[in-house]
């Protein structure tokens, strides 16, 4: 019996263009009223799926929309960007727009993820082998 | 736990927050072929209840093959299965399953991007499905095992056979796994680190 056969591929100088994420032109609903919950289209804060955000007030100001008391509220503990988005129920995009406002606003403060380099952390690696090895 | 646990939205458990040392989190993508395990695989190592995120995402008709004709805008959500695993103190790492259809996997700026690894779940009896998968991994550089994950109807080939017909360097690993299985989950993320900490002993990855 033989298995079905794959061709090796090799890295790419530049990786393929990225879509646009043109929410303006967008006609469909639900990214409307995504658009609202977060606001006029600024620029994003650099945000990965696991920068950890923590905040750091207690109370939210009395400027803060529900969204952003919630958030406030959830990251008391640190909590990555991927949980606030599943807590909240908001898509990743969505939160990484409300957190923007949330950092200039130094409501919230962001841990920045650790990320694959050309030349990994050696330490790093090891820590994590060490830890999963006490699961 | 004071006023601010009896919200409505509810958040972590008091059992699963982070401590305030946690200074930074890393995380590493499981792929593979529909039902061939991955969010199983989540499930069974992660320390909190694994959660979902998603994104919405409009793209220009790539790959879209379904609306001929029509406008070349279409919006897709992306959903994330995600679990979490406390490294130390200060280390959490993130583990994301990916469920639905990949070729939208991709279109997701950032999920793959700064992850440390992959771990390509295979199924022998669609052994293709995992292929371009692997193939868009090997295109962004982003290191992986392939961890077979052993369903007792599937085909059994010599790993010697499944790494010719996936075409796997000498230096990837291949194992076999059952997923619904921690241990047998945690071996296979284990392996992924050694073969990263060998590549940063080689430097041979860029």
């Amino acid at each position: 019996m033989t298995p079905p056969q794959r061709q090796r591929r090799s890295p790419q100088e530049d990786p393929p263009p990225q879509p646009a994420q043109d929410k303006k032109e967008d006609e469909r609903p639900n990214p409307e009223r995504l658009y609202v919950v977060a606001g006029a289209d600024g620029n994003r804060a650099d945000l990965d799926l696991v920068t950890l955000i923590v905040a750091r007030v207690e109370d939210p100001p009395h400027s803060a929309t529900p969204e952003h008391a919630a958030l406030l509220r959830l990251c008391a503990a640190p909590l990555s960007v991927a949980e606030l988005s599943a807590y909240l129920s908001l898509p990743f995009g969505v939160v990484t727009v409300l957190l923007t406002d949330m950092l200039a606003a130094e409501l919230v403060q962001a841990r920045a993820p650790i990320v694959r380099k050309a030349l990994p952390d050696r330490s790093l690696l090891e820590a994590v082998m060490h830890g999963l090895q006490r699961l | 736990m004071d006023f601010k646990g009896s919200e409505t939205i509810p958040g972590p458990r008091t059992e699963d927050q982070l401590p305030q040392t946690a200074e930074a989190a890393a995380k590493i993508v499981i792929v593979g072929g529909f039902g061939v395990g991955k969010t199983t695989m989540v499930g069974s190592v992660s320390e909190i209840k694994p959660l979902t995120t998603e994104e919405t995402m409009t793209q220009a008709g790539v790959g879209v093959d379904d609306n001929f004709g029509s406008a070349s805008k279409t919006a897709t959500t992306v959903a994330m299965d995600f679990g979490r695993i406390k490294i130390t103190e200060q280390l959490v790492l993130y583990l994301f399953g990916t469920p639905g259809q990949e070729r939208f996997w991709f279109l997701w700026n950032g999920l793959f991007e700064g992850a440390l690894g992959a771990v390509v779940l295979v199924d022998t009896r669609r052994l293709e499905v995992s292929f371009d998968v692997m193939g868009r991994l090997e295109e962004r550089g982003v290191p992986f095992v392939v961890a077979v994950n052993t369903f007792p109807d599937a085909p059994r080939y010599p790993f010697a056979d499944l790494r010719t017909a996936l075409d796997l360097s000498d230096d990837v690993p291949i194992m076999d796994c059952d997923v619904r299985r921690r241990a047998s989950s945690r071996d296979v993320l284990i392996t992924l680190m050694r073969f990263l900490h060998s590549l940063a002993m080689t430097g041979s990855r860029t």
